[in-house]
């Protein structure tokens, strides 16, 4: 065996197929265990013979030595160290008698003969055990200090490879990746050529400082941040209804422009809430514990959601800082990884805290005013404070009134003085609702439920003449929301009062309103009604203010209110006359008395007297108890219900509610986030068995760290929280969190992790071919305070990073992976970038940074199947239609079509990584989708504006701002073949030309010849649509 | 996540050789594309270099079914009005639910009231030679019933509408888990050509009881977004960004295509990536689907004979339209047809509920099967039609059924399913799956088998484990298969 092809074994390439030209006897370096024997057991092996204690065969474990090198149930010994021969393990993957044959073939597991070779190797050299690589604290490598460490790490294994690092890349190349990987924009073409003449040796490095303080790199950053929290805009189960939370989101980026140590970012968003004197953004970022799926349904269980949004945050915490796949353990002991069933509960147990529904609306979240609101919010709160404190204070001045207050109630506790509650003799109903007379005289409707309604009421008078006649609504429990009306909330509308009298002989003649009031008058929903009221004024207005209007009582459903109505001098009656009183109810949709009672006063002082309020029925019952009697509370309450009424506190009630008013105007003014309140005491969290959420007898569990990688804590008493949770996580001795987040990095300015399985550092993830170059980017991390600026930097400013991204064809068959990293990756930028660059190229984007998630144009429909409510997307107007691609609303039952595309995630789970696709839809997007139309159309526009006045000049001009490089002769000629050839299209077709340009919100530049622009326009389609636009190299 | 090794490497393999094959022809991408104008020279030139295999080669067992047609009645038919006769439950109508029933099973709006049985609210009639007893409403399914496996002891675990949609999609209830249709192009890939080997398409009932659904449904999860299903809408463009923009011919949309993958070719030639060579792919890929699709869509070129036997006009984007869609897709190769019908959440109402939706689905699912077997695509086609969940035994709100998961009633047919046959039963008084309880992961299993893959052996590395449809669970069931 040549020294080359071990030494690529040794750095685990793509593995153990180079192995098949090997011999096996060969002398070379020892047996790997954590490279080599681990993964292979694991995958192979671990399933029956794993930690899952409960699913272990023929009592052998073979995950722990010392269980291994025990006798199994059957008395063999599956590992004699040294002695390959009487190893039963050995026995058994080369036997060919099925009984006895491992794997077992319902495993569809098979070795081939150079790894069972290995392993007999590694036996007979002794079969030693290496703790799991990513669960030893990392040790800094000796290497040089800075970006040179990182090439003097990836270059040793190459030595003697006959692989060399790639030269540099060129500089346009060069600075497009990093402009790309560091802003998420392509640079300009007067920046690439600045860059191509600089000829100062410190002119890259200076372009990367420059870069990183680019309020562009933290919206960049985020990107990745947001996708393994999974933030979205909405809840996610069956509704995906919208919650409040983008401020997380502009945390996030300030955090990262920032430079926030990493530890203190985990602090904060993990237990912002608990840190001492939270700031209004720590508090933001403790949202991070609000970011999972929720759900509205009916009929969901609260313990089953319960059980789900634990398990959701367990893997949560294990996908983003430690890289374990801890949700594993939920029904069972890990089968790989020395995870239990109990550390799993324990950790979902430091998420008991979380204050939330479990089934329900999310609330609105904290108030989150900017730095130009908090002042005046401020204002708001203190005038509304100093005014409540004034209300609520003693008012020793109003004893007096209190107490005759209290009289006049009890007095009036069975009816207004001076009015008469009287029974008609017939009730009917001109629609077939069914009216009662009940014995109380009042009258319940029932049966048949029609829009409107008129009921007409008959008395049999026995007075000598009225002054006054009064409506009042009444509740009642049969009736929608308690009544008193039969809409759906309780409310009615009386849109006219007749009345007329049939004398016993003679003509009937009406009798006339003089004046109208009622004891409240709605002020909601006035959008139907333009005089701003629903008024008493209408309901004898004879139908001028149109017949839907008339007097209504929301909010105030189901409780009394009445409507009083004078009568002119002429109503004369005599005895045996009588009088027909007529409720007209024409407003539609059910806004009908549901009941209702009918009083008359004689006397006209009665009728203009102030209507009393009738009581909530609790004050009544309080009223009810002698003076004497009431407890403490009681007549605490009456006083605070009369404080509410007293004429002598009008002036202050006008103020407090004038104050809250404003207040509460301003707040919608302002931005809501969900954050974290510590719920007190916690849930109580439980081991389900078998995940099943039904079991409720499994033992109860306290927050505690896993017990495989820290020590148990010895302070019993003190529960532990999640501040304690992130203070561990960040903790030198936490031997996965740099390295989770230092390899989640390395991909994004690389490609690939230097470990592949980005969410997965257990035995089933990949032990790093480098090893010593993750731990020492590790350590540097580490050490160096958290530092993710200096991470970065370190990352982009090695010869490593600056490599040519073009591989020779015999590289690309021998590391097709691109794991030796002798060269740059390329791939397809994330979906958020290529609607940035179209944006960026067309001069369309808008730069703002934050704020409230933006709505680009969206295929109509795309929601139709989204309901509870019914949704409709409406497209930003204005500048939201422009904004870059981070701040798209992401509506995780239906992401953005043109970024699904893409491969965006829809963040319903963490999402570590995402894949790099290749399928039509995208081609479809960048073809067809308005906004790229739109872009291409702007794009054109600048061509004719800005660029040379020659077809040629023009074309150079266009490729120089897409792919910053001229174009070849070749290329050039191919795109203005394209050129002229839709340009005589469109001459001949103006019409065509004309709807082209129509597509987008952004009006098309006056003084264009439309052909011209349209052809420009199909020529910058083609270029928006190139491999090259789209790819980062 | 992690793209299995075995999809990049195969995707290296067909990488290298397209690579290959482009230099030497100069090209195959504009040659492929030239051919757009004359379909006998692109199916083969054009369509061949970016055609998935699948990973299952060979298959794992003798396949019966080529493709599937699930038609998911979404929001929880009820058996008891549908396919599920019960006597018993009549007679014990109005009486309290036997707590003997009940007792620790999951309940879903009826948490905590009084449990009342409630008799079923429709006639059942025998049919066929089988003798099969269902809903009277059902003449035309009835007319077919000998094609039919009815399978009446069907149980989830899932009793909430979007968990139990994705309970029976992608055998898990956490999202990021790929659905069945996804699997299936994965491990088999598709014979179709310029259309997605997984679509989707949806309908709504008349009475408007609307759940709602996740595009997760159709979502490829953890597998890379080729295996996604497409979802083909009724109204405005069937699949999204599909139509050319206004003002532009079809003829300038292939010049943009054109020059886009010239210039592509003309690039790769500088920087040698493969991924280019995909990218000329999918280019005319997308190309070709913009007619492709539309042809598909004009169900008005059906004779009216057909029109009639499923009763539907053409555009009405009734449920009856999309059954005749799906049997066009069976005919162009499409892998897994996914039809949702929306409005069988019957909370209350359950009598005239199920009256509509029998009108609705009673002869389109009979001129599908009909329709399919006089082509002789009924043989090989494995159709489902099932809910996410049924309906519970006891009255909601007097007249209506809540979510019930301990039992309930699916029925498949065609490609390999036993047919004529009633496999399973609930309880007496249709609560729980009793005789041969049938369980989501036994289906999957089952339909796989007949498909030709072994349910345990196809998987794909996911956060260190071998993620596998059926998860650690399903088993092949024979008594759903034909002898």
């Amino acid at each position: 065996m040549d020294f080359t092809r071990l030494h690529r074994l040794r750095n685990g390439l793509t593995g153990l197929a180079f192995l098949s030209f090997a011999t096996a006897t060969c002398a070379g370096p020892r047996v790997d265990f954590n490279r080599e024997v681990r993964p292979l057991l694991s995958d192979t092996c671990f399933a029956c013979h794993g930690p899952d204690a409960g699913k272990v065969k023929g009592g052998l474990r073979l995950d722990r030595r010392e269980d291994a090198l025990r006798p199994a149930k059957s008395g063999h010994i599956a590992i004699v160290p040294g002695k390959p021969d009487e190893s039963e393990l050995v026995r058994r993957l080369s036997t060919t008698d099925p009984d006895d044959a491992m794997p077992p073939a319902e495993s569809h597991k098979t070795l081939t003969e150079v790894q069972k070779s290995m392993l007999r190797r590694w036996i007979t050299e002794g079969a030693e055990y290496r703790g799991h690589w990513a669960y030893q604290i990392p040790e800094r490598p000796v290497a040089p200090a800075g970006p040179a460490g990182i090439d003097f790490l990836v270059q040793r294994p190459l030595q003697g490879t006959g692989v060399s690092p790639a030269p540099e890349a060129d500089r346009r190349t060069l600075l497009r990746r990093l402009h790309l990987d560091l802003t998420g924009l392509p640079p300009s073409p007067v920046e690439v050529a600045a860059f191509e003449q600089d000829a100062s040796p410190d002119a890259y490095e200076r372009r990367v400082d420059r870069l990183l303080a680019s309020p562009r790199y933290g919206e960049r950053m985020a990107i990745g941040w947001l996708d393994v929290v999974r933030f979205a805009d909405t809840i996610g189960y069956h509704s995906d209804t919208p919650r409040n939370v983008w401020p997380y989101r502009d945390y996030v980026i300030r955090s990262f422009n920032r430079n926030t140590p990493f530890d203190r970012f985990t602090r904060e968003q993990l237990a912002g809430d608990l840190l001492p004197a939270p700031s209004q953004e720590q508090l933001v970022a403790s949202g991070f514990n609000r970011l999972l799926l929720t759900t509205e349904e009916g009929g969901a269980q609260a313990k089953d959601y319960e059980a789900r949004y634990l398990t959701d945050r367990v893997r949560a915490v294990g996908s983003i800082w430690l890289g374990q796949t801890i949700g594993c353990a939920q029904c069972h002991d890990h089968k790989f990884d020395p995870i239990t069933a109990r550390d799993f509960y324990s950790m979902g147990a430091f998420f008991a805290d979380v204050s939330e529904a479990i089934v329900g609306a999310r609330e609105p979240g904290m108030l989150i005013p900017n730095e130009d609101q908090a002042p005046t919010l401020a204002r708001h709160e203190v005038a509304v404070n100093a005014l409540q404190r004034e209300f609520e204070g003693p008012h020793a001045e109003l004893t007096e009134a209190f107490q005759s207050w209290q009289r006049e109630q009890i007095e009036s506790l069975d009816g207004d003085a001076g009015w008469t509650t009287w029974a008609p003799a017939a009730a009917t109903a001109s629609e077939g609702t069914t009216l009662t007379v009940r014995e109380d005289r009042s009258v319940l409707a029932s049966g048949k439920k029609p829009e409107r309604d008129t009921y007409q009421l008959r008395f049999t008078n026995q007075w000598s003449a009225l002054a006054g006649l009064q409506i009042e609504g009444l509740p009642d429990d049969s009736l929608p929301s308690k009544g008193p009306g039969r809409a759906g909330n309780g409310n009615f509308v009386l849109t006219e009062v007749l009345a007329h009298i049939e004398p016993a002989a003679g003509e009937s003649r009406p009798l006339r309103f003089t004046e109208s009031r009622a004891s409240i008058e709605q002020t909601l929903h006035v959008e139907k009604n333009p005089y701003g009221r629903w008024s008493a004024a209408s309901a004898i207005d004879a139908d001028v203010r149109g017949e839907s209007a008339g007097w209504a009582i929301l909010p105030e459903t189901g409780r009394q209110h009445s409507l009083r109505l004078g009568l002119d001098g002429a109503s004369k009656l005599s005895t045996g006359d009588t009088l027909v009183v007529e409720l007209r109810q024409r407003h539609g949709d059910h806004h009908t008395l549901g009941r209702f009672r009918i009083a008359v006063a004689t006397n006209a002082s009665a009728v203009t007297a102030p209507i009393r309020r009738p009581p909530p029925a609790e004050i009544v019952a309080i009223l009810r108890v002698p003076p004497g009697d009431r407890e403490e509370s009681q007549r605490d309450k009456l006083f605070r219900h009369y404080r509410e009424q007293a004429p002598e506190l009008a002036a202050l009630r006008e103020q407090l509610a004038t104050a809250r008013k404003a207040r509460a105007d301003f707040e919608a003014t302002v931005a809501r986030s969900l954050v974290t309140v510590r719920a007190d005491p916690p849930r109580t969290v439980r081991i389900l068995p078998r995940g099943n959420w039904m079991i409720e007898t499994g033992t109860e569990v306290a927050p505690a760290l896993p017990g495989y990688l820290a020590p148990v804590r010895g302070d019993a008493d003190h529960r532990l929280s999640r501040l304690d949770l992130a203070d561990w996580i960040v903790s030198p001795g936490n031997p996965l969190t740099t390295r989770v987040v230092v390899n989640r990095f390395w991909r994004q300015f690389f490609g690939m992790g230097l470990s592949k399985v980005i969410d997965d550092f257990g035995a089933q993830g990949e032990a790093p071919p480098n090893q010593e170059l993750l731990d020492w980017l590790a350590c540097e991390f580490r050490d160096g305070g958290w530092d993710v600026k200096h991470l970065v930097r370190l990352m982009v400013l090695s010869a490593t990073y600056r490599q040519d991204s073009r591989a020779s064809r015999e590289l690309l068959a021998r590391d097709p992976e691109n794991r030796l990293l002798a060269r740059q990756g390329r791939w397809r930028i994330e979906a958020e970038l290529v609607r940035d660059t179209a944006l960026t190229v067309s001069g369309l984007l808008i730069p703002q940074i934050g704020g409230p998630s933006a709505k680009p144009y969206q295929p109509a429909g795309y929601w139709e199947n989204l309901n509870f409510p019914v949704r409709n997307y409406d497209a930003s107007a204005d500048a939201g239609q422009y904004r870059r691609g981070l701040y798209t609303w992401w509506q995780r039952s239906y992401v953005h079509p043109s970024f699904l595309a893409f491969d965006a995630p829809t963040r319903e789970e963490c999402a570590a990584e995402r894949s790099r696709s290749n399928i039509p839809q995208q081609a479809l997007v960048l073809l067809n989708d308005p906004s790229y139309v739109e872009a291409a159309r702007t794009f054109a526009a600048r061509i004719l504006t800005e660029a040379p006045d020659s077809d040629d000049g023009r074309l150079s001009w266009a490729w120089r701002q897409m792919v910053a490089r001229n174009p070849t002769p070749e290329e050039l000629a191919t795109t203005r073949d394209l050129l002229e050839k839709h340009r005589g299209e469109f001459r001949a077709d103006p019409g065509a030309a004309a709807r082209l340009l129509k597509i987008g919100a952004s009006p098309a530049p006056p003084g264009l010849d439309p052909a011209t622009l349209a052809a420009w326009t199909n020529v910058a389609r083609a270029l928006l649509n190139l491999h090259e636009t789209i790819t980062r190299s | 996540m992690t793209i299995p090794e075995e999809f990049r490497q195969s995707l290296r393999q067909q990488q290298t050789r397209r690579v290959f094959l482009g230099r030497a022809s100069q090209g195959v991408g504009a040659l492929a594309l030239a051919s757009l104008l004359r379909p006998d020279v692109l199916s083969a030139a054009a369509a061949a270099p970016d055609r998935w295999p699948g990973v299952v080669t060979p298959f794992h067992v003798p396949p019966r079914a080529k493709r599937v047609i699930w038609l998911t009645m979404a929001g929880g038919p009820s058996h008891l009005e549908t396919f599920d006769p019960k006597p018993k439950l009549a007679e014990m109508h109005g009486q309290p639910m036997p707590d003997s029933f009940t007792r620790g099973k999951q309940i879903a709006q009826l948490q905590g009231q009084k449990l009342t049985c409630f008799g079923p609210q429709l006639k059942f009639q025998r049919f066929g030679s089988s003798g099969v007893e269902i809903c009277e409403l059902f003449q035309h399914l009835g007319s077919v019933a000998d094609e039919i496996c009815w399978v009446r002891s069907m149980t989830s675990e899932a009793i909430n509408h979007d968990p139990a949609h994705m309970f029976m999609n992608t055998g898990s209830q956490i999202a990021g888990r790929p659905s069945m249709g996804s699997w299936l192009v994965y491990g088999l890939g598709t014979d179709a050509q310029a259309l997605p080997g997984f679509v989707v398409l949806t309908s709504l009932g008349r009475g408007g009881q609307n759940q709602p659904i996740a595009a997760r449904q159709w979502a490829p999860g953890f597998l890379p977004s080729r295996f996604q299903g497409v979802h083909l809408r009724g109204r405005g463009e069937p699949v999204l960004y599909l139509e050319t923009p206004d003002g532009v011919t079809r003829s300038q949309q292939r010049d943009v295509v054109e020059t886009v993958n010239r210039l592509n070719a003309q690039h790769d030639a500088v920087v040698d990536d493969p991924e280019i060579a995909t990218r000329i792919a999918q280019y005319e890929m997308a190309f070709q689907m913009q007619a492709s699709v539309p042809e598909l869509m004009e169900v008005s070129s059906e004779p009216k004979s057909i029109l009639d036997l499923y009763g539907c006009q053409p555009g009405d984007g009734s449920f009856a339209s999309n059954c005749l869609l799906a049997r066009r897709l069976a005919e162009r190769g499409v892998r897994f047809i996914q039809l949702y019908h929306k409005d069988w959440d019957h909370h209350g109402g359950v009598k005239q509920g199920v009256e509509f939706k029998a009108q609705e689905v009673d002869r389109a699912c009979m001129a599908l099967i009909t329709d399919l077997k006089q082509r002789d695509l009924l043989r090989d086609t494995l159709v489902v039609w099932a809910g996410e969940f049924g309906r519970t035994p006891m009255s909601q709100g007097g007249d209506g059924r809540d979510h019930h998961n301990a039992g309930f009633t699916i029925w498949m047919c065609g490609g390999g399913v036993r047919s004529g046959t009633v496999y399973g039963a609930t309880d007496e008084l249709g609560y729980a799956a009793v005789d041969n309880p049938l369980d989501v992961h036994d289906l999957h299993a089952t339909m796989l088998q007949l498909l030709g893959i072994d349910h345990t052996r196809l998987s794909v590395k996911f956060q260190g484990l071998d993620a596998r449809l059926t998860g650690i669970a399903g088993r092949v069931v024979p008594g759903l298969m034909a002898g």
